[in-house]
């Protein structure tokens, strides 16, 4: 307790030097109003469901996006490590793809799709889909031949090889590519949200800064960077339990 | 690693067989790019999609070069580039001596680690209004944003790296009479370059994105404001020509970076290893 409470400190620190800030007005209220406001902006947002009700959109693109990129990354990734004509075929485009910074392809989703729901999930699927599929492949590649081997001596069908050896190999470097996704997801959702959209966090960080509540605008800003905080923790936390058997192994 | 240097001196027919066999491999490895070039010509000479939803190929091609000959790319490109590279110059000094001050200093380390550990996973494009409200839109605003979200990677790999670097090197470093100094920029330094080098190669690419994100949302000059002006005027041809160069520039940068790395880890073991990326 009184160690989490010391770690952590540094924060507490920030907390109290920004309210001290804006309540002394060492800078302008407007630029940095007080955490206590910014707080009582939460509840009220909390409490007229607009929060809920944008984040609810939010939440929805985003695991559309991610479970998405998720499914097609992972069998992109190991029919690539697992088929050579698929390698043939696929790493040259993935290697092109790549480098691209996801961010541009904002306006191409919004011409295909529209302002709507559509439009974001597409872009965080094609953002997300890229690190899924490296990860997958890099697992999936890694595989030890001499357990293939092995399986298939015992007479594993080449399938059951693939679910039962390949993909437990395959896992550490699969769950890593998708915590990079997760990561992305959030900047992608955020962004395209930023420049067009008619709900979701980003929808209600623009109009409330335009609407001048800056107060309001900060509690949704920090609500967002906390969820994307919580999001990572609880994905370590599953991706821990999840590989539990290879530290006993 | 590699059975090349094993093989005994094979003759002609082989030489040329290898050749043929290279020749089909690079023909392969290019193959998917084509076809899905020439589809996307296809299907927008074709009428499949309309050209708002999908501009042909070739259009964007020429879009593409009106605006080169125009002096419209030079600008746009350049100052994205400039926003983004200096961005990027600044998270890899700042980034690394924050890391380094993290790994030698108990009280940088407790002041820093849980601002690392809470803000490396934050999603901090979010807080880009609130740059757009402290520095306004010009490019103090640009690189600030660009520096908050590409700093974190730097600073938690060089803290991961000096963790890391084997206590033997250290303590025989120390044996022999190195000072903290020498040992720092002689032994812990280069020691743990190989993984530094691999955050500023994910905080580049975060970099970029938030370049043109930035400049999406303040607007003015630079290619990811030129391509939101595009989208609001219905013009698609300049929205793809956007993406082409913005992925052009790119895969330009991580290719630099990878041979920026091999060059300056030509020392360590990893530069004979075979390249992964």
């Amino acid at each position: 307790m009184i160690k989490t409470l010391i770690r952590y400190l540094p924060l507490l620190i920030l907390a109290l030097v920004w309210e001290m800030a804006a309540r002394f007005e060492w800078v302008s209220t407007t630029a940095l109003p007080p955490l206590s406001d910014v707080v009582r902006a939460w509840i009220e947002l909390m409490v007229d469901g607009e929060l809920l009700r944008n984040s609810a959109s939010s939440l929805y693109r985003i695991s559309g996006g991610l479970g998405l990129s998720i499914v097609v990354g992972t069998i992109l990734g190991i029919g690539m490590a697992w088929w050579k004509p698929v390698n043939v075929l696929l790493a040259p485009i993935v290697e092109v793809f790549y480098p691209v910074p996801k961010s541009a392809l904002i306006p191409v989703t919004v011409i295909w799709l529209g302002f709507g729901d559509g439009s974001k999930i597409l872009l965080i699927f094609l953002g997300c889909m890229v690190p899924v599929t490296i990860g997958a492949f890099n697992g999936a590649r890694a595989s030890e031949q001499v357990m293939v081997w092995s399986a298939r001596s015992m007479g594993a069908s080449k399938l059951r090889v693939l679910w039962d050896v390949v993909m437990p190999g395959a896992m550490p470097e699969l769950l890593n590519g998708i915590r990079t996704a997760l990561a992305l997801s959030f900047i992608l959702l955020v962004s395209s949200e930023l420049i067009v959209a008619q709900k979701g966090f980003g929808y209600l960080i623009g109009s409330l800064g335009a609407g001048g509540s800056y107060d309001a605008m900060y509690a949704v800003v920090l609500t967002v960077a906390f969820l994307g905080f919580a999001a990572d923790r609880a994905y370590l936390e599953i991706v821990r339990r999840t590989l539990a058997w290879r530290s006993v192994a | 690693m590699s059975n090349d240097t094993q093989t005994p001196r094979d003759g002609v027919p082989e030489m040329l067989g290898r050749l043929a066999w290279q020749l089909a491999w690079g023909f392969a490895r290019i193959f998917s790019i084509v076809a899905l070039l020439a589809v996307w010509e296809i299907l927008a000479r074709t009428g499949t999609f309309t050209p708002f939803q999908l501009p042909a190929l070739s259009a964007v091609l020429e879009r593409i070069w009106s605006d080169a000959v125009s002096g419209d790319l030079a600008i746009n490109a350049g100052l994205t580039l400039y926003r983004a590279l200096t961005g990027f110059a600044i998270c890899a000094v700042l980034g690394i001596a924050i890391g380094m001050a993290m790994s030698r200093n108990a009280v940088a380390n407790w002041f820093f680690d849980p601002i690392v550990s809470v803000g490396f996973p934050m999603p901090k494009i979010a807080f880009l209004p609130v740059v757009i409200l402290w520095l306004g839109v010009y490019d103090t605003a640009k690189i600030t944003m660009i520096v908050v979200d590409a700093i974190f990677p730097v600073i938690a790999a060089t803290v991961i790296a000096i963790q890391g670097v084997e206590r033997e090197l250290i303590w025989s470093a120390r044996n022999m009479g190195a000072s903290k100094r020498e040992l720092l920029h002689q032994v812990i330094l280069p020691a743990a370059s190989p993984q530094i080098m691999t955050g500023l190669q994910v905080s580049l690419p975060l970099c970029l994105i938030v370049a043109v994100v930035a400049e999406m949302l303040m607007g003015g000059y630079g290619l990811g404001g030129a391509m939101i002006t595009a989208a609001q005027f219905a013009n698609s041809t300049s929205v793809f020509a956007g993406i082409v160069e913005i992925a052009v520039i790119g895969y330009v940068l991580i290719k630099i970076m990878v041979l920026i790395r091999r060059r300056l880890l030509l020392w360590h073991p990893e530069a004979n290893a075979p390249a992964t990326a």
